[in-house]
């Protein structure tokens, strides 16, 4: 909401207040500003002249050589507009002159000659060329209305000494869209007394009955329905004063009816209509729904309507949709004789429905959808009819129609000064409280421990207690309340849950994988992607029902399709190596269609690429985050049939024969999918069971004190053999003397047979409590190697 | 005699200094000392000498012994110390080099940022709720005093996935969730994901990330609010930082203000980063509304209480000096790397 601080001034005295004060005291007593804009700024020697002679120019065919008077003198200027006119008022720029835009004007010579000057057009004022009136070109120089005082400052002409305020107003607040309803704000800011405007029509003739008749069919939608009639209309430009106000609150002028409207909307916040009386049939207004299927608004568009909108209809046609626009059929012309000045009040949720159905939101609409005061439409109609009247636009017919059934009364609250301190942390005093609430128009009655308050209508946003906390607040201001910190104890602390996952990032963070995070929801195309097979339980999705593209259009059911996208970016940027995790949520439908709120579950998947990482580089990774976890018996059990993975190189991470995860290579149909042209390799885990399974608590277990024996074999046996067989049996045949046993050589090649492979283990064997002998060792040791040879037709080396 | 065991001794002592290595030294001392060596040799003669000579001689050729012994033990720990010397001189390396590198992982800027706010609020005694992204209409408007008709409830504003429920644009059902199921005193803060229907650009994402907070107990007055996030915003942004609290609305609280801080940029000079205004909006905060503690079963008699929230993409990129927000989620390596 843009706001001129010299109309503002007609309401409340701020003269003594410099901008940068009356700014900041108003965004601290509530009501923020976006901008604060000098309208004239940088605009130096620019004064009004009049064309007395426009002749061609010698040498150029798009060039006339006028001369301007200026009061002082006349000047030469050469000039390429096509819309001058001998004896026009035009807005010169002198030699040493300045324009907005930083151009700077010397005399000099065009195509010869001599030229002492610029005309210049609205636009090279700085002036939005969505604000000119239509009937000026605004390629070409600005032609003023009418006959000033030559070489006066063109910046007093259009009133552009003016700083306008971009209000952010909060919908809370509808009464602060006008310049009256800032005023107030203002007053109650600096403690200065408003200037209501004084209404009052002077003359009226005949009678409004002889002229037209209301009817309001639907009074839930429409409060109140306020007409006048004005004859002898006379539409014409609207005078320079009217017109520069309306374009500094962003308002195009187009006609002195129509413009005094807008001044009025834009003063008291009060939408207003002028209906041409003499097109409507039987001279009739009918409030009521829409009856048919389309309506041509006066912006000359056909618009689908419908039986909920509600329509202005004549006696037997749509004249406007109510509230938001009026039709082409009864557009005020400059042929109209008579007018219908509509000021109405009608319902928001109707009026904000309508206008998002027709994609047509107006100033008028913006208004009634955030709620209009509807005991503002009589004096806001009066004062339509006051400057009709001032302006010699038109004669008011006496008399008004008034139906508003239902009259608005003003709510009275009761108010605690105890409560208001005790949520402020205050300690004004009741008198204090009663200053500040007046200040806001509100009538207090003091009643010992309690305030009682009358509100006025505009405030619809009071409704109860509370909100008198915040007006007295604000008023008071937020910079005077004290700074404390909440009494009590209570200590902050992360859950478990949360302890873990700190712990899961930290430990993958020290391997060297970097955190990523991707977005909850994805497209369904993932899981042909991902090569998911038709039947799996990862399709039944979570779907969005007004997605912003189709790419966003599910809630996830796994992280790999956003791991790959992402690692495939980083692949088709040139990263040499990507090592990354993602600790997020998936969300599984409890009941398709649903019905109730998804599950939402905590999954870990990590992906890798890069020169020097395979398999078992991920594999690494997921092992030291279960050592650091305190995770045991986890087992990997080969997954040739996950159709996203190397048949040969997946495997299920079993905990207690529950599947807690799956790891592996992606099958190269899937790495084609993403365009990756690496091998990439992917980890996926329940992180809300593996959360569930770890052992945070630790107890120390007491270092060896006696010598431990190393045994070291190597054991040919055929390829299909997993080395986790062999450690199995050690394992079962170790007695209680085998401490470990890690492999450290796996060799295929010279002296090993085709279809075979030679694995190396280091076995420790150590008791607790002595020191073992070498046949102790040596019994232990043989049955191992005997129990592999036998069991997996393996033959040492 | 006497002299030669003189002489033996001034030629071992004399090469002895002339000795350069470890080798030298040992032939040395089997030229004198061993075996066959000339003082042993000298020694032999002694059982011709008389009584009287005898001792006399072998006390002279036992210091001889000794001497030389002690000569050559002392040349032998500066061969030793020479030859280390050597190999030390032989082993330096370009300490300028890069070092082996040992590949660190990086945390998201969005968790790193999280982890120092949510290490502020622990430490001025808040816990960490948490809740659910897929939400209901309830939790996040209706029970949060959002009136029927807000434009925030619109599709286009937000993501349904039935008419009851959406995707949160907000973190704020979490706190609703909180008070309806503990009794105060409450002291939450509640990070996490939030969806609205914003077209993905530099300035907008259609998942972001909220931190909100709330304290509920008696006696919290709006004094309280302001303390506990002007301590909060000189622990993020640094002690000389200062908060402004402007009037604003939210349905959620009454009293409700925006809160700026000083630019952590410029410290309040103006500059690019605050646009030249000397601050920067980060917190939206107020008194939590009576509808809302009633509707979630608790007294606004006799509780009160302050929520706030800020977004944390918004601050993360803020103090990173991050220009585009798509940045944070397209993940490249050599972004993440940063931080």
């Amino acid at each position: 909401m843009f706001i001129s601080t010299q109309w503002l001034e007609d309401y409340v005295d701020i003269k003594n207040l410099d901008i940068d004060t009356l700014s900041n005291g108003l965004v601290m007593s509530g009501s923020n500003i976006e901008t604060v804009e000098m309208v004239g700024k940088n605009i130096e020697k620019v004064v009004v002249g009049k064309i007395l002679e426009i002749k061609l120019h010698p040498d150029a065919q798009k060039l006339v050589v006028t001369q301007v008077d200026i009061g002082e003198e006349v000047l030469q200027i050469v000039t390429g507009a096509t819309n001058v006119e001998e004896g026009q008022y035009i807005p010169v720029v002198l030699h040493g002159g300045k324009l907005p835009d930083g151009t700077k004007i010397k005399k000099g010579k065009l195509r010869g000659v001599v030229s002492n000057g610029m005309m210049c057009g609205g636009e090279e004022l700085g002036i939005s060329d969505k604000v000119f009136p239509t009937h000026k070109t605004k390629d070409g120089i600005y032609i003023l209305d009418e006959e000033y005082p030559l070489g006066t400052n063109i910046l007093d002409i259009l009133e552009l000494n003016d700083h306008v305020i971009e209000f952010e107003i909060t919908p809370n607040r509808p009464d602060c869209l006008s310049v009256l309803g800032m005023a107030r704000e203002t007053g109650a800011t600096f403690n200065l007394p408003l200037k209501y405007p004084d209404i009052h029509i002077k003359e009226e003739v005949e009678d409004i009955k002889n002229y037209t008749s209301v009817e309001v069919k639907n009074n839930d939608l429409c409060k109140r329905y306020v007409a006048r009639v004005i004859k002898d209309v006379n539409v014409t430009h609207s005078p320079q004063w009217l017109q520069n106000r309306l374009r500094k609150m962003g308002m195009r002028p187009i006609n002195n009816i129509v413009d005094i409207t807008n001044y009025v909307m834009l003063e008291l916040g009060q939408p207003l209509h002028a209906f041409d009386l003499d097109q409507l049939n039987n001279q009739k207004i009918v409030v009521k729904n829409a009856e048919e299927k389309t309506f041509t608004t006066l912006d000359e568009t056909k618009r689908n309507i419908d039986e909920n909108m509600l329509m202005i209809y004549d006696g037997e046609k749509a004249v406007a949709v109510a509230g938001v626009m009026g039709g082409l059929n009864s557009e005020v012309t400059k042929n109209t004789k008579t007018i219908l000045l509509e000021s109405a009040n009608f319902n928001g949720d109707s009026i904000r429905t309508t206008s998002k159905k027709l994609g047509l939101r107006t100033e008028a609409s913006a208004r009634f959808e955030k709620g209009v005061d509807p005991n503002l439409a009589l004096i806001a109609a009066n004062r339509v009819c006051q400057l009709i009247e001032e302006t010699g636009a038109g004669k008011i017919v006496k008399g008004v129609i008034d139906l508003y059934p239902k009259v608005e009364e003003e709510k009275t609250i009761l108010v605690r000064p105890n409560r208001i301190n005790q949520l402020l942390g205050t300690k004004l005093s009741k008198s204090e409280m009663i200053k500040i609430l007046e200040k806001l128009e509100m009538k207090v009655k003091d009643e010992e421990e309690n305030l009682i308050v009358t509100v006025p209508t505009f405030r619809f946003d009071i409704t109860q207690e509370i909100d008198f906390v915040e007006e007295i607040a604000r008023i008071y201001g937020f910079d005077r309340l004290d700074m404390t910190l909440p009494k009590g104890s209570g200590q902050g602390a992360k859950t478990n849950g949360q302890i873990i996952e700190d712990i899961i990032k930290n430990t993958l963070n020290a391997a060297g994988l970097n955190e990523i995070q991707t977005y909850s929801f994805m497209s369904p195309k993932v899981f042909d992607l991902l090569c998911i097979g038709k039947e799996s339980c990862m399709r039944s999705v979570v779907k969005v029902i007004n997605p912003l593209g189709e790419e966003n259009s599910i809630m996830r059911t796994t992280l790999m399709g956003n791991m790959l996208e992402v690692l495939s970016r980083n692949y088709n940027r040139n990263v040499e190596e990507a090592k990354a995790f993602e600790l997020g949520n998936i969300f599984i439908p409890k009941d398709i269609p649903v019905t109730e709120l998804p599950i939402e579950k905590k999954v870990l998947t990590i992906g890798m690429y890069g020169t020097e990482i395979d398999f078992y580089s991920i594999k690494g990774a997921i092992e030291s985050l279960l050592k650091r976890l305190r995770i045991e018996n986890i087992e990997y059990i080969p997954q040739k049939s996950n159709t996203t993975f190397h048949p040969g190189r997946c495997a299920n991470i079993v905990y207690e024969n529950h599947i807690l995860g799956v790891m592996g290579e992606i099958h190269p149909d899937v790495l084609e999918n993403y365009k990756l042209g690496t091998r990439v390799y992917v980890v996926e885990i329940d992180a809300t069971m593996l959360m569930g399974i770890t052992k945070p608590d630790r107890i120390y277990k007491e270092l060896p004190k006696y010598p431990a024996m190393t045994r070291d074999i190597a054991l040919v046996v055929k390829d299909e053999v997993y080395v986790k067989q062999i450690e199995d049996i050690a394992k079962a045949n170790g007695e209680d003397l085998l401490e470990s046993i890690k492999l450290f050589d796996v060799y295929k090649g010279k002296q090993i047979e085709e279809g075979y492979k030679s694995i190396a283990y280091s076995l420790t064997y150590r008791a607790k409590d002595r020191t073992l002998t070498d046949e102790e060792v040596t019994k232990v040791h043989e049955k191992i190697v005997k129990t592999l040879e036998e069991e997996l037709g393996g033959s040492l080396r | 005699m006497k002299d030669q065991l003189e002489k033996i001794k001034n030629l071992a002592e004399s090469a002895i200094q002339d000795a350069k290595s470890m080798q030298d030294l040992e032939q040395i001392r089997v030229k004198y000392l061993g075996k066959k060596g000339e003082l042993t040799l000298v020694l032999r003669g002694m059982k011709d000498l008389s009584n009287e000579e005898r001792p006399l001689i072998g006390k002279i050729a036992n210091e001889v012994r000794e001497e030389i012994e002690n000569s050559l033990q002392n040349a032998i720990e500066v061969v030793k110390q020479n030859e280390k010397n050597i190999r030390l001189q032989k082993e330096t390396i370009d300490v300028t080099m890069p070092g082996r590198k040992c590949k660190l992982g990086h945390k998201h800027p969005l968790t790193k940022v999280l982890d120092e706010i949510k290490d502020i609020f622990i430490g001025m005694g808040f816990k960490i709720a948490e809740g659910p992204e897929v939400e209901t209409v309830y939790h996040n408007f209706d029970a949060l005093n959002a009136p029927k008709n807000h434009p925030s409830r619109d599709m286009s504003d937000t993501f349904y996935i039935t008419e009851d429920i959406l995707l949160r644009t907000q973190t704020s059902p979490v706190q609703i969730r909180t008070m309806k199921k503990q009794t105060p005193p409450i002291k939450i803060i509640s990070p996490g994901r939030c969806f609205r229907f914003d077209e993905l650009d530099a300035t907008h994402s259609p998942m972001f990330h909220q931190v909100e907070g709330l304290v509920i107990d008696r006696g919290i007055t709006m004094a309280d609010l302001k303390g506990t996030l002007d301590l909060f915003a000189k622990q993020l942004f640094g002690s000389e930082t200062k908060t402004k609290f402007r009037p604003h609305h939210f349905p959620f609280t009454e009293p409700s203000a925006e809160v700026d801080v000083t630019c952590f940029k410029c410290e309040g000079e103006g500059c690019k980063v605050c646009k030249g205004s000397g601050w920067i909006e980060i917190l939206g905060a107020g008194m939590v509304h009576p509808n809302v503690l009633k509707e979630c079963g608790i007294d606004p008699e006799e509780y009160s209480g302050f929520a706030f929230g800020m977004g944390l993409d918004r601050v993360t990129m803020l103090k990173y000096g991050i220009e585009d927000i798509r940045l944070l989620f397209e993940n490249d390596m050599r972004f993440i790397e940063q931080f």
